[in-house]
């Protein structure tokens, strides 16, 4: 591989995780929040209001139902209001944060329903107001769950990421399709496939080790 | 209104009561006197089923004085829980009233119901603690969330802490706890904020016998010392018969009995009473059913059982005389319960005279049969 290849494999890896970083921060502050309202608004629930939460629930179903590819199209517009431009790394972070933050609501959803109701019951009988159950009950007691839910979210980003790259995002999905595809370098190629392979191996053994960290209490 | 406005900021402490004294003045001890009191006025609660309409409860009404330690039992499904959470709001009645301190508290706002709350322990058959926090934080959280400064708290926690025996385990996370030390933890955590009423949601179903006895006789020391009114449910005669002081039982969301435990335990009406009571009663001893005849036959003896259900245990002495001839102890269960003998004797006696003499003395006599004379 020439020197200037290995630069830009380098760079490729830098915008991958940039892109992936930037969007899964906010794919983590909104889908937060989301999976709090979807959970704590069913009729029974601390906050009550079953037509939002049905209302919110049909749109984060659209939303996943949209494969990522069309999103990101489909997007273009909206993309272009928020960041002005369609191509390169601030373009793809829209749709990757877009797609990601109802992923990971239904994700860490799961993980706020699993919270014994008990719990709930004991926080009410010693005088917890709501905002209280949320920020002491539900959210700490669900975190080794939601940890393990944004693990998965970050390494299927990585992968959209690289789709993302199809379309002029840059990022190791960017070179692998235009040199190791298009120009046959299988050189390229493997290296791409090694080094995502390498980067989704780190996240996930990170995500393990905080999850562990959390459960071992 | 003193008193109870310091409750409301959750800062009186239990001593409060004690000032009913020479010296305290009449609105105070008027106040006073309601305080940790619980008042169930035809308290109703139906939930809409596939089935139909349930009755959760239906008609309750019941006092529950201050200091005491009462108890409700039943079978599950029987409303218990539903009685019990009715009384700090987590369940709301479908009709009638519940009245804490003399104060009805259908009405309250959110502020005001928090402050109910924080005069209304609670502890739960699984703990219900937080696995996310340690036992110091699980302790404090009833304090943090009422926003008293950082002192006080570690104060508070420390001081509840020992009262439960748990002062070494502050650091530690509940997960690593025996099923005993959580409900200490759970204990402590309700003792907090001084509450003057404690609910205790099936507190020693989860705990071996054992642990169950410690934890029984650590709430009662709570109600000696802070003075403070328990209420508790479960569906285990001997939890009524070991701590409580009265007792109701309940039936398909109805009271069936209810009173000092003494009473009900020594002569239950109900049907239900009985059933939760069958456990703890011995039954005749398989060998003398077997042999039992309904009749008299030549040289047999009588066998009877006497009931205790009063201030009185048995006198030997008179038994002895009254029978007027050889007599056997064939089984015996007498305990004391607040001061009052109650159980009964099983005693074979010869002749059928020594029924009625007995009950000439004012024995509550009941035959069960005869057996021949050589047992």
């Amino acid at each position: 591989m020439s020197p200037q290849m290995i630069d830009r494999l380098w760079q490729a890896a830098f915008d991958t995780l940039f892109m992936v970083g930037v969007s899964a921060a906010i794919a983590f502050l909104a889908g937060i929040p989301l999976a709090l309202f979807l959970v704590t608004s069913e009729p029974g629930g601390i906050f009550p209001a079953p037509r939002a939460n049905r209302l919110v629930g049909m749109v984060v179903n659209g939303f996943r139902a949209v494969p990522f590819i069309v999103l990101l199209v489909a997007l273009i517009p909206f993309t272009r209001l928020v960041v002005g431009t369609t191509i390169g790394v601030w373009a793809a972070i829209v749709p990757l944060a877009v797609s990601a933050t109802p992923f990971f609501a239904r994700i860490a959803e799961v993980s706020l329903r699993q919270v014994d109701p008990g719990l709930i019951e004991a926080a009410q009988s010693i005088g917890c107001r709501r905002r209280h159950i949320l920020l002491h009950v539900l959210l700490p007691e669900a975190l080794p769950g939601i940890v393990g839910g944004f693990t998965i979210t970050v390494v299927s980003m990585i992968g959209a990421s690289a789709v993302a790259g199809a379309v002029g995002a840059g990022g190791l999905g960017d070179v692998a399709i235009r040199y190791g595809y298009q120009r046959f370098d299988t050189t390229v190629m493997s290296v791409v496939i090694a080094m995502l392979i390498v980067l989704v191996c780190l996240v996930q053994i990170a995500g393990d080790s905080v999850v562990r960290r959390l459960r071992a209490r | 209104m003193a008193v109870l406005a310091l409750d409301s900021l959750g800062t009186a402490r239990p001593a409060q009561r004690e000032t009913a004294g020479p010296d305290a003045i009449p609105l105070i001890r008027v106040e006073a006197g309601l305080r940790g009191t619980v008042r169930f006025e035809n308290v109703s609660k139906t939930y809409r089923s596939a089935a139909g309409e349930v009755f959760a409860l239906d008609d309750v009404c019941l006092d529950i004085a201050c200091g005491a330690i009462f108890g409700i039992i039943g079978r599950s499904g029987a409303g218990k829980s539903t009685l019990l959470r009715t009384v700090n709001r987590l369940e709301r009645p479908t009709s009638g009233r519940v009245l804490v301190d003399g104060e009805p508290i259908a009405a309250l706002g959110t502020d005001g119901l928090v402050a109910l709350r924080r005069r209304i322990g609670m502890i739960f058959q699984h703990f219900n603690l937080l696995s996310a926090k340690t036992v110091r934080q699980n302790v404090a959280l009833p304090l943090t969330v009422a926003g008293v400064g950082k002192a006080e708290i570690a104060h508070r926690v420390e001081e509840a802490l020992r009262l439960v025996g748990l002062e070494d385990k502050a650091e530690t996370y509940p997960s690593r706890l025996s099923g005993g030390q959580k409900q200490r933890v759970g204990i402590a955590r309700a003792l907090v904020s001084d509450p003057e009423i404690l609910l205790c949601d099936e507190a020693t179903s989860a705990l071996d016998p054992e642990t169950t006895v410690s934890i029984l006789s650590l709430l009662r020391d709570i109600n000696r010392r802070l003075g403070l009114t328990i209420i508790l449910i479960t569906h285990e005669m001997s939890v009524i018969r070991e701590i409580c002081t009265n007792v109701v039982v309940l039936e398909a969301g109805r009271i069936a009995e209810s009173g000092p435990v003494w009473r009900v335990l020594g002569t239950p009406e109900h049907p239900a009473t009985r059933a939760l009571l069958a456990p703890l009663t011995r039954d005749l001893p398989e060998d003398l059913a077997g042999r039992l005849t309904p009749y008299p036959t030549p040289g047999s003896r009588a066998v009877l059982r006497i009931t205790y259900s009063g201030r009185t245990p048995p006198d030997l002495s008179t038994l002895v005389a009254a029978t007027g001839g050889p007599v056997h102890l064939l089984q015996a269960g007498i305990e004391r319960i607040q001061g009052h003998a109650v159980g009964h004797l099983l005693i074979a006696a010869a002749g059928t005279e020594a029924e009625v003499r007995l009950r000439a003395i004012g024995e509550t006599v009941e035959r069960i049969g005869y057996v021949a004379a050589d047992d």
